[in-house]
């Protein structure tokens, strides 16, 4: 038992690492004093200053906005695309399909978001459309990167699924579209929602694509607390942190047990 | 496991030349690239048949089966099901339905589900849907596990389930990749029985495919060999055991003692054959289409020798040869002898225990003389 005491103490740091910037932010916010770095007491009163605050507000409803159209429109362009990646395994294009797809996982942000904003700016020079930049822009934006997610999440649970269920479906009088919706969607739906949490999650997130893409009166949450902890950083952004942790690893936790929850059922079945 | 003795020349349709098959697959070849899954197989089935594809894997049983589900498409060939041609037909606008090997029961749907969904497909009255799916239920003896889960179902279970979800819709052709294949030997026995019943008692054709001879032979009213995509032999589960027509048939079904040898007399009605490795010469009771000097296969099976302290008389000197015992494996019922000619060669020799306990049974390293009947064997020249 010589490793007895190693292995605990590895794990330790290594969440040490890993969270405890997080947990004295979290301890933080709520912090009675006006300074960041001193405690002087528990309080709730960021919280309540925060919800007082109309600027915030405005961009938190508007990020959700963003993330649920974006994780929307992902879940269904990944999920065709995921689809025809594996199912239609043989046509002319499919390994360019297969690498386009998941380009954007690697892609740098800046990258993405500059090439986004110069296309924009094109098609408004020529089409007319979209006509500036806003909620529509990010939304257009966000889906782009989220689809490669979805994609991948999709893609994994339906390489695993047993074709010959759909064969038997088929075999049983079910037309090609009939066995999508009757056998292939429900079995396939706990990788759809982790997927589309995911893909909320992420666009909940960005900041960098979202600051090239947006355009006046259109800030996202990101955006206004970077621009708010640039002049200094303030307890109440503290407290706003604190939420968003909250939501996102919330928002991970339930993807990552509905797919927990559908491997066993798979592997006994 | 006995069949009901079916003698009556009606039962036998394939026997009747002027009997109008119901499955006919003509010349079907399926071609994956270059390589041939399928190649130029043709083949009747009858109404209301039990008929086995038996094969090795990629032996192309399994192809020819999603062949006539709709599945594949062949290369070239034609598959006509009760007159019809179904080539261009989508598998699900056929009559025929499939029992998957791993089953597919739907995982999101309980039994009574699954049992139904082809039922819904035809937009059936929910009244007669019910019906039929009680009557299916109690079938197949799960009456009481309508509401389950297919997670919570055990091998067997899931096995009928997936029966009872392809004969839901009367299908006049069924056919079954590998049934008992998941299941373990005993319950294979008992299901392999259920099976022939329900397919006598509804009078559904079915197709099988397997690579179990021993079940093949137990379930199949007659039985086609498989072999890289060709057809090797149809017949008779008999047939083709006793009279196999190649030494590949001969050898994939039951065990079997090969030996070569060279033709010396070719009459009409008999047939003297040397083989230096038997050292002795084979002498067979009937003609067989071959020429003097001729290089051909002998075959016999092992039950079909006799063991003996003493040298037996043969009239034509023939059809005794000697050896000794080397490995003697009892298996309770009947014992399995390996015998050593002089030639080097081993022979496999069973013999039934009919004594109890016999103190004076043949031994280890005992000298054996091995005897068999005039037409205890097979030619075979391929």
């Amino acid at each position: 038992m010589r490793r007895g005491w190693f292995l605990p103490i590895a794990a330790s740091l290594g969440f040490a690492f890993l969270y405890a910037p997080i947990v004295s932010l979290v301890v933080f916010s709520f912090n009675e004093s006006n300074l960041v770095t001193v405690w002087s007491g528990f309080s709730t009163k960021w919280y309540g200053a925060l919800l007082a605050d109309p600027q915030m507000l405005g961009a938190a409803w508007l990020s959700v906005q963003v993330a649920f159209a974006a994780a929307s429109i992902a879940l269904v362009l990944g999920t065709l695309c995921a689809v025809a990646l594996v199912r239609f395994r043989k046509f002319r294009g499919r390994t360019v399909l297969a690498g386009t797809a998941s380009a954007p996982l690697v892609m740098p942000d800046v990258i993405t978001g500059l090439a986004l904003l110069l296309l924009f700016v094109a098609m408004e020079a020529t089409l007319g459309w979209p006509a500036g930049r806003g909620l529509m822009t990010i939304v257009i934006a966000h889906s782009t990167f989220c689809t490669a997610y979805v994609v991948v999440v999709v893609q994994s649970r339906l390489s695993d699924l047993d074709l010959s269920l759909e064969e038997a479906a088929m075999d049983l009088g079910a037309t090609p579209i009939r066995v999508f919706f009757d056998i292939t969607l429900p079995i396939i739906a706990p990788a759809l929602v982790s997927g589309w949490l995911l893909a909320f999650t992420l666009s909940l997130d960005d900041l960098v694509i979202a600051s090239f893409v947006s355009g006046p009166g259109s800030s996202t949450l990101p955006m206004v607390i970077f621009s708010k902890v640039r002049l200094g950083v303030s307890p109440d952004v503290n407290a706003l942190a604190t939420i968003i942790i909250g939501i996102v690893a919330l928002g991970v936790l339930a993807a990552t047990l509905l797919q927990l929850r559908s491997r066993p059922r798979k592997a006994r079945a | 496991m006995a069949k009901k003795p079916q003698l009556a020349i009606d039962t036998r349709p394939w026997r009747d030349p002027d009997a109008k098959p119901f499955v006919r697959i003509k010349n079907v070849t399926k071609r994956f690239g270059d390589v041939y899954a399928v190649s130029d197989v043709s083949l009747d089935i009858y109404k209301s048949e039990l008929f086995c594809l038996l094969g090795g894997s990629g032996s192309g049983k399994s192809t020819l089966l999603r062949m006539l589900a709709g599945f594949e498409q062949p290369t070239s060939g034609s598959i006509e099901i009760d007159g019809q041609d179904m080539t261009e037909v989508a598998p699900y606008n056929r009559p025929v339905n499939m029992m998957f090997q791993s089953y597919a029961l739907f995982p999101h749907m309980n039994v009574e589900q699954n049992i139904a969904y082809g039922l819904k497909r035809d937009h059936l009255p929910p009244a007669e849907i019910n019906n039929r799916v009680a009557e299916l239920l109690s079938l197949v003896k799960l009456q009481d596990y309508g509401k389950r889960r297919p997670h919570q179902l055990s091998g067997g279970q899931r096995q009928r389930v997936a029966l009872a979800r392809a004969l839901a819709k009367r299908p006049k052709l069924l056919l079954l990749d590998e049934p008992l294949g998941a299941l373990d030997k005993k319950l294979r026995e008992e299901t392999q029985f259920e099976l022939v019943k329900i397919q006598e008692t509804l009078g559904v054709t079915f197709i099988v495919v397997t690579h179990d001879q021993e079940e093949a032979m137990s379930l199949a009213t007659r039985i086609g060999v498989m072999n890289s995509g060709e057809i090797a032999m149809i017949g008779e589960p008999t047939d083709i055991y006793e009279f196999p027509n190649s030494k590949f048939v001969a050898g994939f079904i039951g065990s079997v003692n090969m030996v070569e040898g060279i033709v010396i007399e070719d009459e009409p009605d008999h047939v003297r054959i040397r083989s230096g490795e038997l050292g002795c010469d084979i002498f067979v009771g009937h003609g067989v289409d071959c020429a003097p000097d001729q290089i051909l296969w002998w075959a016999i099976r092992p039950e079909k020798i006799t063991l003996s302290r003493d040298k037996p008389e043969n009239a034509e000197d023939a059809n005794v040869t000697q050896g000794i015992v080397e490995e003697i494996g009892y298996l309770g019922d009947m014992s399995v002898y390996q015998v050593r000619l002089e030639s080097g060669k081993h022979i496999r020799v069973t013999q039934t225990n009919t004594v109890r306990g016999n103190p004076d049974s043949i031994t280890w390293d005992e000298q054996v003389y091995l005897s068999w009947d005039d037409n205890a064997g097979s030619v075979l020249t391929v």
